[in-house]
């Protein structure tokens, strides 16, 4: 059966409270998931304060003053700090989103909680194994596929048909969405998850593809698309503004078009 | 996934676990029919609903009478063939939601099979034995 609570090994106890930083006029407290794999402990939430007045807006300023002036120990993902590259992707004050474009000052009353992308192996700490996830996004293989000759310039493309792109495209596999999703949480070996079922709308739109057919016989499964439930967490937590379960239900619509 | 292929203890690549036994090609008509039964039973629980309150209080002769009628007795069997086959389906979704023990889910499943046309075919031999003032 689905485990509703966590194993053994992975229940968060106490956690450490690091002091404020001397000198500071105003901080704000960051309560951060823990855990290390080599320690043998189980998870904590450890407290920081944070000197506003010395860091960034963003919670990813936050972690990176936690890292450089409290705890060299902490360990996160970050790279473009701007929205880009999905890197920092974690699950803030009960929303996966990232840090690095959600403001400290929008997370309403008391501290900013910070725990790493929900139902995933944890590597340590904020870091998750997305090993799966990124599999998952490989199977529905991402690229063009084309049997007609290869043009001499490029493959050509309509404006109405680019188009049809958008809203997909953008996509950075930052995983928040299918993290997010309840159905993706019990059943993530079968199910592929928002985020690789709207790479594969986006391939099954793309015009210039000419393996849709193929691509939706490789879709067509009760556990690979059909345990999307529209539950929606998906499209609330795309920190693009993306909607993954519109793309599926399109998915599903092409399906019931090639058959009635 | 077995529980000899779980990540934890499988040597296979992440891949070769994600495509595992590669898609079923199925799920689409189940998917159909749930949409078709649900939009069945919307335009039938209306007419359904006044026919069950007309019989409210009465006696089993007027609920014979009432039954009798071509036009009622077939409002209330596609109700009972949309609902139970709505209900198979709906259950067997929440079924492989969670339950992921290989064994225990095909067993409930073949349960759920047997349940719903058990359901349905009761119910119907009810409106055909009242319609049918027997």
């Amino acid at each position: 059966m689905v485990e509703f609570a966590l194993p053994k090994n992975s229940k968060i106890t106490g956690g450490k409270t690091w002091p404020k930083p001397a000198g500071a006029t105003e901080t704000r407290e960051f309560r951060v998931y823990r855990w290390n794999p080599d320690d043998g402990k189980n998870p904590s939430v450890d407290t920081y304060y944070v000197d506003v007045n010395d860091c960034g807006p963003m919670v990813l300023d936050g972690l990176i003053w936690i890292k450089n002036h409290i705890d060299p120990s902490l360990t996160f993902r970050r790279s473009c700090r701007e929205g880009v590259c999905g890197s920092c992707a974690m699950n803030i004050d009960g929303q996966n989103t990232l840090a690095c474009t959600r403001s400290m000052h929008d997370v309403k009353d008391g501290a900013v909680k910070i725990n790493p992308l929900p139902h995933q192996p944890v590597v340590k700490d904020l870091v998750p194994d997305l090993t799966n996830f990124y599999a998952q996004y490989v199977s529905v293989e991402p690229w063009l596929k084309t049997t007609s000759p290869t043009p001499q310039k490029e493959w050509r493309q309509s404006h109405e048909d680019r188009e049809k792109l958008d809203g997909l495209y953008e996509c950075i596999l930052c995983a928040c969405c299918s993290t997010s999703c309840p159905s993706y949480w019990w059943n993530s070996d079968r199910y592929l998850g928002p985020a690789a079922l709207l790479q594969a709308n986006r391939w099954v739109s793309d015009s210039r593809d000419e393996a849709t057919g193929e691509r939706l016989d490789n879709l067509e499964d009760p556990f690979r698309l059909y345990r999307c439930h529209t539950i929606m967490n998906c499209a609330k937590a795309c920190p693009k503004g993306l909607n993954p379960a519109e793309a599926i239900a399109e998915l599903k619509l092409k399906m019931v078009e090639r058959q009635i | 996934m077995s529980a000899s292929d779980t990540p934890k203890r499988s040597m296979r690549t992440p891949l070769g676990r994600v495509r595992s036994l590669g898609a079923a090609h199925s799920g689409t008509s189940d998917f159909w029919r749930q949409r078709i039964t649900a939009v069945a039973m919307t335009l039938l629980m209306i007419p359904v609903i006044v026919v069950i309150v007309m019989l409210f209080g009465r006696n089993q002769a007027f609920a014979a009478q009432t039954l009798g009628s071509l036009p009622i007795a077939v409002i209330m069997l596609l109700f009972i063939v949309a609902s139970a086959w709505h209900m198979k389906i709906g259950m067997q979704v929440v079924i492989e939601d969670y339950v992921h023990h290989e064994k225990l889910k095909l067993v409930s499943i073949m349960l759920n099979n047997f349940f719903s046309i058990a359901v349905a075919l009761a119910s119907a031999y009810a409106i055909l034995k009242l319609s049918s003032g027997v």
